[in-house]
């Protein structure tokens, strides 16, 4: 293939900018949709099933998904471009260079964690409602209960209810909000965007991003976690 | 048998002589170019200018380098300009007065006419780097900027920041991957030339070593370009790179070149003090320093050794109590004047007992007063990164305190000896920058070096290498399967065994340390001829000492600093004796060389014009012969000879 | 001070390493790194040992040629200097201290200390300068260039190519060394002429001679001696990009 997205190293940069950029828009949409879950079951289930298997969906499912695998293999594929570049006798002693960021160095173990924390969202979610429709049923066990497709909100209920699953969750937030605070900035610095006045404040929005983010998700997981734990005191 | 030197300088008047020499010699056609090879000996301002342009007219240019980059020639160490006759300041400057003050501030012992062309072509290298994106400093306008330098009323010093010989370098180099990307020059770094091949009295390649596998190379060419520094670093301290090395140069003189007022050194006197016998080099503190700071030791005795004792700092000396003996002694340019001049002016000072550290060798470089003036902000864009490496040497911020600084070996004058054309007197090879003699007279003034390797490369030689080498034109390919390319390459070999084979006590450095004692005490800022006999008898004992004694460890044919350094340190022991004898045969004291018998009452540096105006040329005779001495008569027919006054 | 160095000895490229211990006594706060090495070699040439060899010039900084990682630092401790410019003061009397050579596939060691930076020539030669022929050029004033941007200019131009960008980066991409020179050139009006195609062939050949990608850590402006900003790699995908969309 002769195109510079795949064959030249600031091309692929690039790739990996596009697709992350376009993740990080769909999980602040994500997010903004969970938190109606806190408010009401009733506007979360209407999002719900507007997200079903109908051709919109399913087409924005296909696409998501062929981000995350162009994502991560193209991190991959980076990552071990960059191994062999590193040579093979490696520094016996290495110390943190001042100012560089822990996550910036450590981008695909976080990527990796958060690839994990996907799959078992998808499996705990996204398993029990598109896939459902799609396969053509309408409610699938859940815990020893039946739970419709279209009923996400009982769903996270029952999720955040178990203390693992909130640990695990929160594990994974935690992950991306690492990953963020690298990626949200990195994105604008790669797709060429990017000076000394601006880096303050990009890294400032990168850092509000993914705060917000790991509030916002946190949030539901907590309050969850909590109303299911302690219903008679709330 | 003496040489017969034919200067070649053109008839007519001063400003006529470079366009009309040029229209006079002969050009090579762009086919016939092709068939030609230059071996290019360096890659600083001159080698880099020199290889890149002759690539660029077509001829087959090799370059070699001893560093593993030609970026890395010590030009890139310059840091305060380059002058240029532009008058964009509008104060009256001029290519006469550019070459005036060269003229002058060599003490009038460099040649006219190859001044006024250095000068007449100041202008195009400007042109030319910021052609190549030199981003030198300008102004709000958008027009380019320029300060002060000394020995000059007037502003024409073009500069990038404290680096603009890394800048300037940069652009050669660049012009030069231009045309190793093109194909017409190819590049061999970590080469050291060790010879140079001559066959019937013309140059016809060199022999080198490939310092990564140490094997030796033959190289042949139809003509051979030294464009390899100076070398200041037979003083083992000075403000040279540690690789710097004269040794290109010395070989041209063994095989028969004319070397030109070897003793004429420039100490400059801006410098860190040395601070101890475990130093191996001297750092620069740029002369544009002098555009701000004044320099001054303290007048009364008692405050020098409170100094010394550290009982005061040098901020608690009032006003009144500091003498600023350049400004004082020289009140036109005070603290301005030439090089030597200072220099001389921080040794007289420190001699009377004045020095204000531990050693007593070191005055002040202060910036109290422009910071009073400019404010601290304006101080720190001009000076800020000196300032910060002063203080990350010394542990003194400048801003506080003033900087010590004392003189030190820089540059050096003298060099191979070349004609208009910059050929030496072997047919075939050239010299051009520091390497030769022709431009600066007894004393260069700053920002004067990278103009003259930049117009020694990009516009004399490329025009005057071609004269020789249109009689080239049928000559074949240079065989390098000779008889003489099997002598050279002999020599050498056996040089490096005899070296490898005594396996003495003494490292190579040791007996480096010591030429540099002996060199700086007795050939240094002020000589006599005492002091010159003595050098000469010493330096002849310690080279014994050193074909006897020295320690050169490793595998010749491999990767062997101590072997370099070895072979680089047997030709200072020559060169040093050479730079003590021409030292000792100018009974005067010009420019940079200062003979304490022949001094004014002031203390002044005194001329003899009716015995000594004269290139002093050298021409080898065997390592422990005496050399024969040929004289080439410096008229000056434009200018008119006077004591230099710095005063008024 | 005494000091214990632990030194990366290779007898050259072919060779394996390893690391040898070696003291040294009585050195002075004021010495220089390099100074000290220069002291620990005149010992062992006394010794008849082979002294360690290192590349170094200038002593100022300025040249580009001194490369050491020290206690896992490109140019040791403290920002914005070259090896040359370390001073012993820097150390603690009594420290140990591991001194190895650059490590990225694209700078093979050639003997100890001392690697190959020929790649960096490389992709020089495939574009980075302007090409005008000697003499045929305008008046230096021809065309004036807003001082801030010619200040900028001189920020990227500072690059010593010293290679500690490459050696620092966990990935071994050479970014910051191509975009100070893609960027010094690009904002000035004599290199804008043929910005993109440099920009093309630099980063093609940057690839080809097998540096790493860039993941914007920053650590190549951390260790980068003359303290060149990535601000400079942000052009450069600038200038890149934008070339490659036209094509």
């Amino acid at each position: 293939m002769n195109c510079f997205l795949y064959n030249s190293s600031v091309g692929k940069k690039l790739v990996m900018s596009i697709s992350g950029c376009a993740l990080v828009l769909f999980i602040l949409f994500h997010m903004s949709m969970n938190l109606a879950a806190i408010f009401s079951a009733e506007a979360y289930n209407m999002i719900c099933e507007l997200l079903g298997a109908n051709w919109y969906a399913l087409v924005g499912t296909a696409g998501l998904a062929a981000l995350v695998v162009v994502h991560f293999a193209y991190a991959l594929l980076l990552t071990i471009n960059n191994y062999r570049a590193r040579g093979k006798q490696r520094y016996a002693v290495e110390t943190k260079e001042p100012g560089v960021s822990w996550a910036s160095k450590n981008m695909l173990v976080l990527g990796v964690i958060v690839l994990g924390g996907l799959l078992l969202h998808l499996s705990h979610f996204w398993a029990k409602m598109q896939l459902v429709e799609i396969l053509g049923g309408h409610e699938s066990e859940v815990g020893g209960q039946m739970i419709a497709a279209t009923d996400g909100a009982a769903l996270i209920q029952y999720t955040f209810s178990q203390w693992y699953n909130v640990v695990l969750y929160l594990v994974w937030f935690a992950a991306l909000w690492f990953h963020l605070t690298h990626g949200v900035w990195s994105m604008f610095q790669t797709a060429g965007w990017a000076n000394d006045t601006w880096y303050p404040r990009l890294k400032c929005i990168a850092q509000l991003v993914s705060t917000i983010i790991f509030l916002g998700f946190a949030a539901v997981v907590v309050v969850f976690f909590v109303k299911a734990n302690c219903g008679c005191c709330c | 048998m003496a040489f017969k030197l034919d200067a070649k300088i053109p008839a007519g008047a001063l400003a006529d002589k470079w366009s009309n020499h040029k229209a006079a010699i002969k050009v090579v056609s762009p086919a016939n170019k092709r068939k030609l090879d230059i071996i290019v000996i360096g890659t600083g301002l001159g080698g880099g200018a020199a290889a890149a342009s002759l690539g660029e007219l077509g001829y087959n240019v090799k370059v070699f380098c001893i560093q593993d980059s030609p970026r890395r020639a010590h030009s890139i160490a310059a840091q305060g300009g380059i002058n240029a006759a532009k008058n964009y300041q509008n104060d009256n400057d001029s290519v006469y007065r550019l070459f005036y003050d060269t003229i002058k501030g060599g003490d009038y012992r460099a040649r006219e006419a190859n001044v006024y062309r250095l000068a007449e072509v100041s202008n195009l290298i400007i042109d030319q780097c910021v052609a190549q994106g030199v981003p030198f400093a300008r102004e709000y306008g958008g027009l380019l900027a320029n300060r002060s330098f000394g020995g000059a009323q007037v502003s024409r010093t073009f500069y990038a920041r404290g680096q603009t010989g890394q800048q300037l370098l940069l652009g050669a180099y660049a012009a030069l991957n231009k045309e190793i990307a093109a194909g017409t020059v190819k590049s061999y770094p970590r080469h050291e030339m060790l010879d140079v091949v001559v066959e019937n009295g013309e140059a016809k390649g060199i022999i080198a070593r490939n310092l990564v596998t140490g094997e030796i190379e033959r190289h042949g060419a139809h003509a051979v370009v030294i464009a390899s520094g100076g070398y200041g670093n037979v003083f083992f301290l000075s403000t040279n790179a540690m690789g710097s090395n004269g040794s290109a140069a010395f070989q041209c003189y063994r095989k028969g070149a004319g070397f030109a007022n070897p003793c004429f050194t420039q100490i400059h006197p801006t410098c860190i003090p040395v601070h101890g016998t475990q130093q191996s080099k001297l750092t620069l503190m740029s002369e544009s320093l002098r555009n701000d700071g004044r320099i001054w030791v303290p007048k009364k005795i008692e405050d020098v050794k409170a100094l010394r004792a550290g009982k005061i700092k040098p901020s608690d000396i009032k006003e009144e109590d500091r003498d600023y003996y350049l400004e004082r002694r020289y009140p036109a340019f005070g603290n301005l004047v030439p090089r030597d001049v200072a220099s001389r002016a921080a040794k007289e000072r420190c001699d009377a007992g004045f020095g204000v550290n531990e050693t007593g060798l070191a005055v002040f470089l202060d910036f109290k007063t422009a910071i009073e003036r400019l404010g601290e902000d304006i101080i720190k864009q001009r000076y800020g990164n000196l300032f910060d490496m002063y203080e990350e040497i010394t542990d003194v911020s400048p801003y506080k305190e003033p900087m010590q600084i004392f003189p030190a070996v820089h540059y050096t004058m003298g060099g191979i000896w070349v004609d208009y054309n910059l050929m030496t007197t072997i047919p075939g090879l050239y010299a051009i920058g520091e390497a030769n003699f022709s431009d600066h007279g007894a004393n260069r003034l700053g920002a004067s070096a990278l103009m003259q390797g930049l117009a020694d490369g990009y516009f004399v030689l490329p025009y005057t290498i071609g004269d020789y080498l249109s009689k080239k034109i049928q000559a074949p390919k240079v065989d390098v399967n000779t008889p003489a390319f099997d002598e050279a390459e002999k020599a050498v070999k056996d040089k490096i065994a005899k070296l490898m084979s005594i396996n003495g006590k003494q490292s190579v450095d040791d007996i480096h340390k010591k030429l540099g004692h002996i060199m700086w005490e007795n050939v240094g800022m002020a000589r006599t001829e005492q002091s010159l006999k003595t050098a000469i008898t010493e330096i002849q004992a310690l080279r014994k000492e050193f074909w006897k004694d020295v320690k050169v460890v490793g595998d010749p044919m491999s990767f062997n600093v101590e072997l370099e350094k070895a072979l680089r340190l047997a030709d200072y022991l020559e060169l040093g004796e050479l730079m003590a004898r021409d030292a000792l045969n100018r009974a005067e004291s010009c420019g940079g060389h200062f003979r304490s018998e022949h001094q004014t009452e002031e203390g002044e540096a005194l001329r003899h014009d009716e015995e000594f105006a004269y290139a002093a040329v050298w021409e080898y005779k065997g390592m422990d012969q005496e050399p024969e001495l040929t004289k080439e008569m410096l008229d000056y027919e434009f200018t008119h000879r006077a004591q230099r006054n710095y005063k008024d | 001070m005494n000091f214990t160095l632990k030194i990366w000895r290779q007898k050259d490229a072919k060779s394996k390493g390893a690391f040898e211990t070696y003291k040294v006594t009585d050195i002075s706060a004021d010495t220089s790194f390099l100074e000290m090495l220069d002291i620990l070699n005149n010992n062992l040439v006394h010794e008849g040992k082979d002294p360690v060899a290192f590349d170094h010039d200038c002593r100022e900084g300025i040249c580009g040629m001194c490369s050491l990682h020290i206690n896992g630092l490109a140019h040791g401790p403290g920002q914005a200097a070259t090896t040359c410019q370390i001073y012993m003061r820097k150390f603690k009397d009594g420290d140990t201290i591991t001194i190895e050579p650059w490590r990225s596939a694209a700078f093979p060691v050639i003997k100890d200390l001392v690697v190959n930076r020929g790649a960096y020539d490389q992709i020089l030669q495939a574009g980075g300068y302007v090409s005008v022929r000697t003499n045929s050029v305008p008046d230096a004033n021809a065309i004036p260039i807003p001082k801030a941007d010619a200040d900028e200019s001189m920020d990227a131009a500072a690059c010593i190519g010293c290679g500690a960008c490459a050696a620092t980066c966990k990935n071994g991409s050479a970014m910051l060394f191509v975009a100070a020179r893609v960027s010094s050139l690009a904002k000035l009006p004599q290199g804008r002429v043929e910005g993109a195609r440099r920009a093309k062939a630099m980063v093609a050949k940057m690839d080809e001679l097998g540096f790493g990608n860039c993941t914007n850590t920053g650590a190549c402006q951390a260790e980068c001696p003359k303290g060149i900003s990535i601000a400079h790699i942000a052009r450069l995908n600038r200038e890149f990009l934008a070339a490659k969309l036209q094509d």
